[in-house]
């Protein structure tokens, strides 16, 4: 058992929630949508201006469109109709390209339209189990999706060194290896990456999609990162996108199913657990009743929270400023986590940090000296586990060990969520980089880059006092 | 390839390529019939005249779709817990503001908005434990033993879902109730478990005989394995209520045949007929000493969608499990794990019922007065829907002794069934679509949840405002006069 196993039961807490890194900047539900939902929840706020106007008529609107006018009936197994239409105007006026509100699929959340089209065609009719392409390092959540759904991880290997790419020449790899065992039918791509934090270029996705279209394949596109991105000119390009510019025959072909959900970006409303599918492309015989699971419902208020992110407050509208300063401050929050995780992993000997172009990971490797590898692996564990084991140990900070997502052997890595509070990633950076020194002092590497393998060594943790405990990164 | 060449090719995902097991499902309770009502209330927006204006849909157990109105304080504590700055607003009395206050502060981050665990927030799980153990007379209930969920068909599903292993003559059998709510059979077409059907007693009230069960088990061990025992209380769609020798009889009988015993009791508040009440099955075992209450292996499932609550839009509820191999727990606790967490704020929403208004506080007269009249309401109508059904010649409806359904038993001329067996269509289903085009009334055929062979029925809810039920009653009655003379 490694050390992260058996620390306290506080940090057990946060230890379990090592899936969904504590990312509290975003607990702040945003004012507009803790307002609709107030009023959705308990009508007489309608009947008195305690509540913004714009706030008030959202509401109404959403009542309206409840069955029996109250957020307690049940809704409409693709989603509530309004929210459906939200959904497919904000894809539109996104992508300059219409989306139809009947291929959107509200759901309670990302996991959930994961296991509900998998389990559309995994099992298949087919005798070999269904095999779905999948990236790697990839996050934990989707592998446990295929495992539970009982389909083979096809893994195809990001390029590192191109700022953790996709590479056509390792897809076709993969699947051919794979043909062998078993029956590959999607292609799963995250883009922004997580945990890489790569940012596909149009290019690289439209040579995506020819690619599965050549080899038969429904890509899933999961893009709930997308309100995440960084850096001057970065822009996030949708699948769908990309799709409708191919033209014929592609457009008409791949079929796409582009996830997205409340649970990350500007908002973060993970607890109200609520999602939306696009899928396009389905073959005509695909009965469209058959796409929900028996037990659809997203949550309703999930769905207010949703069709608030797609539809937000606009200029005029009273709600307007201070959601928009809420959102801005958001972003720019994050953007400082990421400018000064990039700062200080650049400016570390031993680690390297390929570019952020999106997401709330940074995905640093470490290079460990051959001294630390053979520490690790007397005391039985992965270096990279050792690595954060001894971090949690002496500066009472949480991060996620590399080898945990299935990284290939004998290169480390670690994973820092950058969606924490602004002073908490300070202080996180601080006692990382602190550690870093003690830990390169102890195993110094040699033929470095950066140039900074003579700096002292800082006081050992036995001359502090015990740091206070620091949230999971 | 080409351009050209993939312009031909098929594509991935098709009928014939698809999960076989995902093309067998229906669910009758949102099937064909439920689709058809859609498109004609539909086609009276845009104005097309029908022998009806409007479209009742009696089909789904949505209480609030139906009018019944939520309760105050569980609206209020939880628009506080939404928007905390509300908790400065005077209209809302001060237990409200102290229970959102206490809920909140057992979230991460003090928000709903937050991630809770995935077993559900612990708080939560403690108070869930506490009503189990008071409803329970004082029986122990640990909130280890508690998971809380996005509504008891995930529950449900979910422990299916581990429960279900096998291959062939070796693969899980599931004891079902005939008739059965279809989440059941859908759910086990989907995981290709065996499903077996048991028969309740139509003669006696729906009433469950061992005898029974014992037929079923020995005929499915033929080709299965049964290791599953479902049990639905107060019934769906026929709305008895166990006694409690029956519960002990299930019970010893799971014990003896080594069956793992799955309890859904979403309507444990809805109980109206005199002399009937509910007994839980974790109350009974556990009475029953320790030859049972240490052996037997049990899940029981309840939600915030039914009883006097009828918050569905929530998705909230818990399931309790008890007797659980401890491996198997660590199982179930990793499958929970996927899914993350179940929405938070149906977990305040739980909370809140688990947790109502004591005496002395400000909101409880309005609480009890809501929730008195609610569930009076409720046993008026099973009471009218039982009569008057019963006066209509060829509707013969057993007593509503709880849950929020009627399922009464309809004669249907010999031409009518040939008819519909000519358009392959089960004759209920035959009927059915026609009381909904000739009435606009929406009900769901017995076909749907299982009936014996040469009977027909059909699943009602009592859920429309009284008024409105007459004018339902009313029409079912007119109907099935006309129905009979035409097809005599």
């Amino acid at each position: 058992m490694s050390v992260l196993d058996e620390s306290t039961a506080e940090m057990k807490r946060i230890s379990a929630s090592v899936w969904g890194n504590l990312e509290t900047r975003a607990v702040q539900i945003m004012a507009e949508i803790q307002q609709v939902l107030a009023a959705c929840l308990y009508p007489p706020l309608l009947d008195d201006d305690t509540l913004p106007a714009d706030v008030r008529e959202r509401a109404q609107m959403f009542l309206g469109h409840c069955v029996g006018g109250s957020i307690g009936s049940y809704p409409e197994c693709n989603g509530i109709t309004k929210v459906q239409h939200s959904v497919s105007e904000f894809i539109s006026r996104r992508d300059g390209a219409t989306a139809d509100p009947d291929n959107i699929y509200i759901t309670k959340g990302s996991t959930e339209a994961l296991l509900m089209l998998l389990r559309l065609f995994a099992p298949s009719a087919h005798p070999l189990q269904t095999g779905v392409l999948t990236p790697v390092p990839s996050y934990k959540g989707f592998t446990r999706v295929l495992s539970v759904q009982g389909a083979a991880m096809v893994p195809y290997y990001l390029c590192e060194e191109e700022g953790w790419s996709i590479q056509i020449d390792d897809l076709r790899k993969a699947i051919q290896i794979a043909r062998r065992h078993c029956n590959p039918m999607a292609l799963y791509v995250v883009n922004p990456g997580n945990p890489t934090g790569h940012l596909q270029s149009k290019d690289s996705i439209k040579e995506v999609i020819r690619f599965a279209a050549e080899e038969k394949l429904l890509i899933i596109a999961d893009e709930v990162y997308q309100n995440c991105v960084y850096g001057e000119g970065r822009e996030f390009f949708s699948y769908k996108k990309a799709l409708v510019e191919l033209g014929p025959p592609y457009c008409n072909l791949v079929e796409l199913a582009s996830i997205n959900s409340v649970s990350k970006g500007a908002m973060g409303e993970c607890g109200l657990r609520c999602g939306y599918m696009e899928l396009v492309n389905l073959d005509s015989s695909m009965d469209q009743n058959k796409i929900f699971s028996i037990t659809p419902f997203a949550p309703v208020l999930g769905q207010i929270a949703l069709d608030v992110m797609v539809d937000p407050p606009q200029p005029r509208q009273p709600s307007y400023p201070l959601y928009t300063q809420e959102v801005q401050s958001i972003k720019r929050a994050t953007m400082n986590n990421v400018q000064k995780t990039l700062e200080v992993f650049n400016s570390l000997t031993g680690i390297t940090l390929q570019p952020i172009g999106g997401g709330l990971f940074a995905f640093p490797r470490l290079h460990m000296s051959q001294a630390a590898i053979d520490h690790a692996q007397e005391r039985d564990l992965h270096p990279d586990v050792m690595y954060c084991s001894r971090l949690l140990e002496e500066e009472g900070l949480l991060i996620l060990p590399g080898s945990k997502l299935g990284m290939k052997k004998g290169a480390h890595y670690i994973r820092v969520s950058l969606g924490a509070h602004e002073d908490m990633m300070t202080e996180a950076l601080r006692r990382l980089e602190r550690f870093h020194l003690r830990f390169l002092h102890e195993f110094p590497c040699s033929a470095l880059a950066g140039g900074h393998a003579h700096r002292p060594a800082p006081a050992t943790p036995t001359d502090l006092p015990p740091p206070p405990l620091c949230e999971a990164l | 390839m080409s351009e050209n060449g993939l312009v031909h090719r098929g594509k991935v995902l098709t009928v014939d390529t698809m999960n076989p097991s995902v093309k067998r499902v229906e669910y009758a309770v949102r099937g064909p019939i439920v689709q058809r009502a859609v498109q004609l209330e539909r086609e009276l927006r845009e104005g097309v005249i029908k022998p009806f204006t409007e479209v009742i849909k009696a089909n789904i157990g949505d209480c609030q779709a139906m009018g019944q109105q939520p309760i105050t304080f569980f609206r209020q504590v939880l628009a506080l817990c939404s928007y905390p700055e509300l908790l400065e607003d005077n209209r809302f009395p001060e237990d409200t503001k102290t229970r959102a206050r206490r809920i909140l502060q057992a979230c991460a981050g003090g928000s709903l908005g937050a991630y809770s665990t995935s077993q559900g927030i612990e708080l939560v799980r403690q108070d869930v434990a506490r009503y189990i153990e008071k409803r329970d007379g004082g029986i122990p209930c640990s909130p280890d033993n508690i998971y809380l969920t996005a509504g008891a068909s995930d529950g449900i599903t979910t422990m299916l879902k581990l429960l279900v292993s096998g291959e062939g003559s070796s693969r899980t059998g599931v004891m079902i109730s005939i008739p059965q709510y279809p989440l059941y059979s859908a759910a086990l077409a989907e995981l290709a478990a065996v499903q077996i059907s048991y028969y309740l007693d139509e003669e006696n009230c729906w009433s469950l005989d061992v005898c029974e069960l014992r037929r079923a088990l020995e005929a499915a061990r033929q080709h299965c394995k049964p290791r599953v025992l479902c049990i639905i209380n107060p019934g769906n769609p026929t709305g008895q209520v166990q006694s409690r020798q029956c519960i002990e009889d299930v019970i010893k009988f799971s014990a003896e045949e080594n069956l793992f015993l799955m309890a859904d009791e979403v309507y444990q508040d809805n109980v109206y007929a005199h002399g009937c009440r509910f007994h839980s099955f974790k109350k009974v075992l556990f009475e029953m000493g320790p030859r049972y209450s240490e052996r037997v292996e049990l899940a029981s499932f309840h939600s915030t969608s039914k009883c006097y609550m009828g918050e569905c839009g929530f998705r909230a509820g818990y399931m309790e499990v008890v007797n659980l191999d401890p491996e198997v727990k660590v199982q179930l606790t990793k499958l929970v794990s996927v899914r993350l967490c179940p929405p938070v704020p149906g977990q305040a929403l739980l909370d809140l019922v688990v947790n109502p208004p004591l005496p002395e506080e400000p909101s409880y007269k309005t609480f009890m007065e809501e929730r008195t009249a609610t569930l009076a309401v409720l046993a008026e109508k099973a009471r009218l829907t039982q009569e008057t059904l019963n006066q209509v010649p060829g509707l013969t409806c057993n007593p509503v002794q709880g849950a929020m359904y009627t399922f009464p038993r309809i004669q249907l001329p010999p031409k009518a069934i040939a008819l519909a067996k000519e358009k392959g269509q089960a004759p209920d289903m035959f009927y059915c679509m026609k009381l909904l085009e000739e009435k606009g009334i929406c009900l769901v055929p017995g076909s749907g949840f299982g009936q014996r062979d040469g009977t027909y029925h059909f699943r009602m809810t009592i859920l429309p405002p009284t008024d409105k039920l007459k004018i339902v009653l009313a029409k079912i009655k007119e109907f099935h006069q006309s129905f009979t003379e035409q097809y005599s």
